[in-house]
């Protein structure tokens, strides 16, 4: 079998061993159910609070402050629609937000719209950044809501969090954000960042799918979506998914103690990748280069399309993703690149690299290799290429 | 069940056709970057046959695809038969294609009724109006992206 390059960690990762490990004393031998009283339910009901106490630890909060979901895009639901509500029911229906955030709070903010809510939605800038001072100045008396991702998906920038958590506590604005990206990658303490609400997901850091968190701070109400039982303080009805639970907070706990070293380590690849990608004619790097995640790479290469780029490069056997309106299976590039303000036909040619621990030197040598061949040969076949060639196209990038 | 056929597959790391005429009969170019695919034919015509064809295309996987097969199907056939080449064979001869990526196949038929078409006002050849209506305007529905 061909060797497999898999460089699309932001999509999902491979489980650590560690948390798979974890996840199989679950099935068999801890199996009770944490709701019942006798031992075998009680076993579970410890394992259970051992893994939320651990995930707490890892954020800096109390165990009581986490609730488990089924993912980020759960959690990024219950805690918009909580402080939207809240605010609502204090006459407060404005909320604040960016443009390139995550569909799951994008269409949450959406639909509130439609129920009569007024959404900011701040501009991020060439560099894939807000300010704090951008959230202060859009703040207003009726503003319920600030709602902020840590690190974007697909450009990887990891905005000012704990400057806007400062302007949202001095305002007395509950701020939320999607910390999908961040959690497990970089330093993320709620308490030092001021951050009222927060969402991740276990399948972003090597943890199992189907399983993630919501922080919500001591004393802000949440709503429940799902009704059925006292589990997760009467918020998240449905016996708790324990070796999901078990095996999210083995990879949390892992990934946090290994934090600085992997960050150090993925820092030196994503850097080299970039140098060496950027050796491409008419390439650009999307984001901000130093304010980003450690491994995340995302390049746009004029003239192509990136649909057409992914799956060569998956025959040559390198896993990445594309923002290219093909892959998105819409008309439009990816919200995220037009956000930036990239021109719709640059944002179609997107490659996104994202690494991970496990990703080596002789990855990046060999996607060093490999990336620039590939994009000559679509340039080659591609009449847009063609006419910036020869001058009767502009070259953007 | 992957995203394209194997077919899909073969006709787009294999493209078939691909290049330019310096010399061409006809050129015809649909699309446009900005929604993420142009495919431009160049055909080269004898006594009403297509002898040679070549194409361009910036575009997705599909796209690619869609201008090899179709060139294929065009080639050394007689302008007549060329004219009747539906999107819907495109497709077909890629045993489908993805309800979204059908524009694709759409695509291949517009470029080449272009490239006739420019090889008819080039060389002053009549030709009934009626046979080149405007291209189709690219608003189908699509389907909604999963990410991250």
């Amino acid at each position: 079998m061909k060797k497999i390059i898999y460089v699309d960690n932001a999509a999902t990762t491979a489980m650590s061993d560690r948390a798979v490990e974890a996840m199989s004393r679950y099935f068999k031998e801890v199996y009770g159910n944490p709701s019942s009283l006798h031992t075998v339910g009680q076993t579970a009901k410890e394992a259970l609070d051992e893994a939320r106490a651990s995930i707490a630890k890892c954020l800096n909060c109390e165990p009581r402050e986490i609730y488990f979901t089924s993912g980020g895009s759960e959690a990024d639901n219950q805690g918009i629609r909580s402080a939207a509500l809240q605010g609502a029911k204090k006459g407060k229906k404005h909320i604040i937000s960016t443009a390139f955030e995550h569909h799951a709070v994008l269409h949450t903010l959406k639909k509130l719209e439609s129920e009569g809510f007024e959404v900011t939605y701040l501009d991020v800038h060439s560099d894939g950044l807000v300010t704090a001072e951008q959230v202060k100045a859009a703040i207003r008396p009726d503003t319920a809501l600030v709602t902020v991702m840590y690190a974007n998906n697909e450009v990887g920038t990891i905005q000012p969090i704990a400057e806007i958590g400062k302007v949202c506590r001095e305002a007395g604005v509950t701020f939320h954000t999607d910390a999908v990206q961040a959690v497990g990658h970089i330093p993320v303490d709620v308490k030092a960042d001021n951050i009222d609400m927060l969402s991740l997901s276990g399948h972003k850091f090597h943890g199992p799918k189907g399983v993630g968190a919501l922080y919500c701070r001591r004393g802000l109400p949440l709503l429940t979506f799902i009704e059925g039982g006292a589990q997760e303080r009467g918020k998240r009805a449905g016996t708790e998914n324990l070796a999901g639970v078990a095996g999210m907070a083995a990879a949390l706990g892992e990934a946090c103690e290994n934090l600085g070293k992997n960050a150090l380590y993925l820092t030196r690849l994503r850097e080299k990748l970039i140098d060496g990608l950027l050796k491409i004619p008419h390439s650009r790097l999307n984001g901000d280069r130093s304010k980003r995640l450690p491994g995340n790479v995302n390049m746009c290469f004029e003239g192509i399309e990136g649909e057409s780029l992914l799956l060569l490069l998956d025959a040559k056997g390198i896993c990445a993703s594309s923002g290219s309106a093909c892959t998105s299976g819409s008309l439009d590039p990816s919200h995220v690149l037009l956000a930036l303000g990239l021109p719709h036909e640059v944002a179609h040619g997107s490659l996104r690299l994202s690494l991970c621990e496990t990703n080596t030197e002789e990855d990046i040598d060999y996607i060093i290799s490999e990336v620039p061949k590939v994009v000559e040969y679509l340039r080659n076949m591609s009449p847009v290429w063609e006419e910036l060639q020869k001058g009767i196209r502009k070259h953007l990038i | 069940m992957a995203l394209y056929s194997e077919k899909v597959m073969d006709h787009f790391t294999n493209p078939r056709n691909v290049g330019k005429i310096d010399d061409a009969d006809g050129i015809g170019e649909v699309g446009n970057a900005k929604c993420g695919d142009i495919m431009k034919i160049y055909l080269k015509i004898k006594d009403d046959v297509i002898v040679d064809v070549k194409f361009n295309t910036f575009g997705c996987g599909s796209a690619i695809a869609s201008s090899s097969m179709a060139t294929e199907m065009i080639k050394g056939q007689p302008l007549s038969k060329a004219l009747e080449l539906t999107n819907k064979a495109v497709a077909e001869a890629l045993d489908g294609l993805p309800a979204h990526k059908m524009h694709c196949s759409v695509l291949a038929e517009e470029a080449i009724r272009a490239a006739i078409k420019d090889y008819y006002d080039k060389h002053g050849i009549a030709y009934d109006k009626a046979q080149f209506p405007d291209p189709h305007d690219e608003e189908e529905e699509h389907a909604v992206k999963d990410d991250d």
